[in-house]
């Protein structure tokens, strides 16, 4: 992979968002990122496909078709083949896929991927109707107002059950804050001008069921997001045709792909196994362990997804991934440094956009193009992961990405 | 009568003004809530929308439709269980609709009285005269049968002799709300000896499903809201009048309404609160409250005189400022009225005058804003009065001037018996006016 660029993450917390007056819309977002990858690239005549990642377009902004954008991003990109990929907030993972298998089959030796979502066309109250549909509809009727937040405060529930409140809730904080210090240090974050100053004690304010969730609050949440964010997906002879450097290019190591029965509920709620598993095949078919990761960028669209993902990974046993982050072993200076620009609750959450933004972000430390939030990559341990989930861990899309020899 | 029954046909009387429309929409949200509890689906609910005005009724039904679905998005989270059993509402937005339509299901508007006949609870907002409350309170009582419960929001005339006048015996209690109704936190609650339990009782539990904060008053003309802002504007008015000795009428009104703003730390200074309430309004609720003041003259020449040049104040239909002392534009005053001249001076060509006779606003006067959101308000506002103590501008001795006058008032509310405590008193300042600090405190002295 090659050439990522991400657009800033727009929505509340950011200076230039005001909900009252108009913003740019998907065509905006599409174009500064496809346009950022393509000048890094040589143009948009050397790329042979493209596939744009986006969840919900038809109802956040009533449009579909979003594979036919490619020709607008550039006019060398009319008639090339496009194809927009869908799977909740695991798009951007599929769009990844989705190029990935391009390049394996021998069809391209460039694809242009793309993941956008402009979600802030809708109060959040709609919003959420809208972001239910990664659910299974049957159920809606039974779901939180806010659906997904209830989904995940069950899930916190279920684990502040089994493994204690309290040190689970600081982890929760814990968790934030590195986000949003992690966020401080990228320009593009949505979290990236936050001033508190004791941002745990914020995090620790106690969760309201009348307005919202049972067991999460607001600073549980990842935001609520517009942007998109772009990479190219390369042979070693596209590499050499856009005219790129090998060490300014990640190796793609390994992926794990799965999706599991929309209408099925989870066996254990304090446990995401479709995460565990996507991640078992990637670190296998990488020929690594989880002890050979220099980063992590995980699907922390709430706080708990952040910790069950640090257990689902295999760094800490069931009931210990709060204990793990509480040590600090998450943080940028600890053992295995997670979300390093913010993750979904620092940087944002556009939702198709979340699973390029990953790749990207992987991308920046491995070729040390990170800039303020760099962290050093040893060179025993040259490889990120990421982990891009859909729904409530219904598809996931696993990556092992590794540093050019 | 228990309290859904009671609630199940309401008329509010002016439901197409300023607190009548606030009015109409907090009592049709309370019903339907009622309405939407399990226990009482079969129960039907009316609230009667009435108002003189038939011309006004489109706009009222469309401000509350608009305040209705502001209110549902903010509640989704408790409507989605009261609409539990509604298979066919499934998402947040199918909910919000259904709640909408339930919530104006309820509102009847319309320009007849004959409307409250049925009712056995009537909310009055009409103008703030006293002998068209008692008519029309009188009229619907003879034509009721179910000798319905008539709750005032009159912020000045004394319930006991409305009581009287319309021959309601003690149906009748003050439940004085705050403008805009649907966002001030706090009600008045004035009643009478010949109220009965069962009315105080439903008036505290109806202003607590409203989510106000309750202040009881005595029955003692202006309240204790007005009786501490009439009081306070006349003080401000008599000190720019006293200082017009010293500089032009414009100028001495921009300074003092400085003062009482930023030097006193206040969300508006006084002229421009008396705009906001409107001149009008202001001398005719001083006009109302006067003859019932003894050893006192609740009365203003300078009042009288810019109502009778056409000064009024108040604000447009969409809720923005019109010209009264001060001329504003974008919400902001620009300029004074000089009735001297009969024009408005823009501050430009005299502020800054007027601010080096002031002398400076000390660094530690924090901006109002700033005051009301930090955690220790008192005791920053007294490190802002200890300061003026030792400043000796003309600023800082007119603001404590003012600022100890304020709190003489505020006082003699509870000698008078108008109020329990001082902190009844403080409460109405800081809930209805949005002070930063009680007037009846320690470090004005």
């Amino acid at each position: 992979m090659i050439a990522g660029y991400n657009t800033i993450s727009m929505g509340t917390g950011r200076k230039e968002f005001n909900p009252k007056k108009e913003r740019p819309g998907l065509e905006h977002y599409l174009k500064e990122a496809g346009q950022g990858t393509l000048q890094q690239i040589g143009g948009a005549g050397n790329v042979d496909e493209g596939v744009v990642g986006n969840f919900m377009a038809a109802r956040f902004n009533k449009q579909a078709h979003l594979g036919a954008f490619l020709g607008m991003i550039d006019p060398q990109l009319r008639l090339k083949p496009s194809t927009r990929v869908e799977g909740a907030c695991a798009s951007g993972g599929l769009a990844l896929v989705t190029g990935i298998k391009s390049v394996l089959s021998g069809s391209a030796e460039v694809v242009l991927a793309l993941g956008v979502e402009v979600q802030n066309t809708v109060k959040a109250i709609y919003g959420a109707d809208i972001l239910a549909g990664a659910g299974w509809f049957q159920r809606r009727k039974e779901g939180h107002a806010y659906f997904f937040p209830g989904q995940f405060s069950d899930r916190a529930g279920v684990y502040f059950e089994k493994y204690g409140r309290e040190k689970t809730r600081k982890a929760f904080a814990r968790w934030y804050r590195n986000a949003v210090e992690n966020a401080r240090l990228c320009p593009t974050a949505q979290e990236y001008e936050n001033k508190t100053a004791d941002l745990e004690a914020l995090a620790l304010t106690e969760p309201n069921p009348k307005s919202f969730t049972d067991h999460l609050n607001v600073f549980d949440c990842s935001k609520v997001s517009d942007g998109a964010s772009a990479i190219a997906i390369v042979t070693e002879e596209g590499l050499k045709r856009c005219g790129v450097a090998p060490n300014d290019a990640v190796e793609i190591a390994g992926i794990g792909h799965a999706a599991d029965d929309l209408t099925a509920l989870p066996a254990d709620p304090a446990r995401l196994d479709t995460v565990a598993h996507a991640v078992k095949i990637a670190l296998e078919s990488a020929g690594i362990t989880a002890g050979d990761l220099a980063t992590v960028e995980t699907h922390d669209c709430f706080t708990i997804a952040g910790i069950l993902g640090v257990e689902a990974i295999g760094l800490a046993p069931q009931g210990k991934g709060a204990d793990f982050v509480l040590e600090g072993h998450t943080a940028r200076d600890g053992k295995i440094p997670f979300n390093t620009t913010g993750g979904l609750i620092g940087w944002g959450h556009p939702t198709g956009a979340t699973g390029v933004h990953q790749a990207v972000t992987i991308w920046e430390q491995l070729t040390g193009k990170a800039g303020a939030a760099q962290i050093s990559i040893p060179a025993e341990k040259p490889y990120g992961l990421s982990i891009n989930m859909g729904g409530d861990d219904r598809t996931v899309v696993a990556i092992v990405y590794k540093k050019s020899a | 009568m228990e309290y859904a029954e009671r609630l199940s046909n309401v008329t509010v009387l002016g439901a197409a003004g300023k607190m009548g429309s606030g009015i109409l929409l907090l009592t049709a949200l309370e019903a339907a809530d009622q309405m939407l509890k399990p226990g009482n689906r079969e129960k039907h609910f009316v609230v009667n929308a009435v108002d003189v005005t038939s011309s006004a009724l489109p706009e009222l039904m469309k401000y509350i439709r608009t305040q209705v679905l502001k209110a549902a998005e903010k509640k989704t989270v408790l409507l989605r269980k009261l609409y539990a059993d509604r298979k066919e509402l499934i998402e947040n937005s199918d909910i919000i609709d259904a709640y909408i339509d339930d919530v104006m299901g309820i509102i009847r508007p319309g320009t007849r009285i004959e409307a409250a006949y049925d009712s056995t609870l009537i909310f009055e907002a009409v103008s703030e005269n006293a002998e068209l409350k008692a008519r029309l309170f009188r009229q619907i009582d003879e034509n009721n049968a179910h000798k319905p419960w008539f709750f005032t929001n009159t912020s000045s005339v004394p319930i006991g002799g409305l009581d009287k006048e319309a021959g309601l015996e003690g149906r009748i209690l003050g439940f004085h709300f705050y403008n805009p109704p649907a966002v001030q936190k706090l009600v008045e609650l004035i009643t009478i000896a010949s109220n009965s339990g069962e009315m105080k009782e439903f008036a505290l539990q109806l202003a607590k499903n409203m989510r106000k904060v309750i202040v009881p008053s005595n029955d003692i003309a202006g309240f204790i809201g007005n009786g501490h802002f009439m009081r306070d504007a006349l003080y401000g008015i008599n000190q720019a009048t006293a200082l017009a000795k010293e500089m032009p009428l414009h100028e001495a009104i921009y300074a003092v309404n400085r003062i009482s703003q930023d030097f006193l730390i206040r969300p508006m200074g006084i002229f421009q609160l008396i705009d906001y309430v409107g001149v009008d309004v202001v001398r005719f609720i001083m006009k109302v409250m006067n003859p019932y003041m003894a050893n006192e003259d609740l009365h203003s020449p300078l009042l009288d005189r810019l109502f009778d040049l056409g000064v009024k104040g108040g604000q447009y239909a969409d809720g923005s400022q019109k010209d009264g002392f001060l001329k504003y534009e974008k919400g902001r005053p620009v300029s004074v009225y000089n009735p001297d001249k009969g024009e408005y001076i823009p501050i430009v060509t005299f502020g800054s005058q007027v601010e080096a006779w002031l002398g400076e606003l000390p660094g530690s006067a924090p901006a109002w804003k700033n005051l009301v959101k930090a955690p220790d308000k008192e005791t920053l506002a007294a490190i802002a009065f200890d300061n003026y103590k030792t400043m000796g501008t003309h600023g800082a001795l007119l603001a404590l001037q003012y600022a100890r006058r304020s709190r003489e008032i505020g006082m003699k509310l509870v000698s008078d018996g108008v109020a329990a405590t001082a902190e009844d008193v403080n409460t109405v300042l800081l809930t209805g006016f949005f002070h930063a600090y009680g007037p009846i405190n320690d470090f004005v002295v």
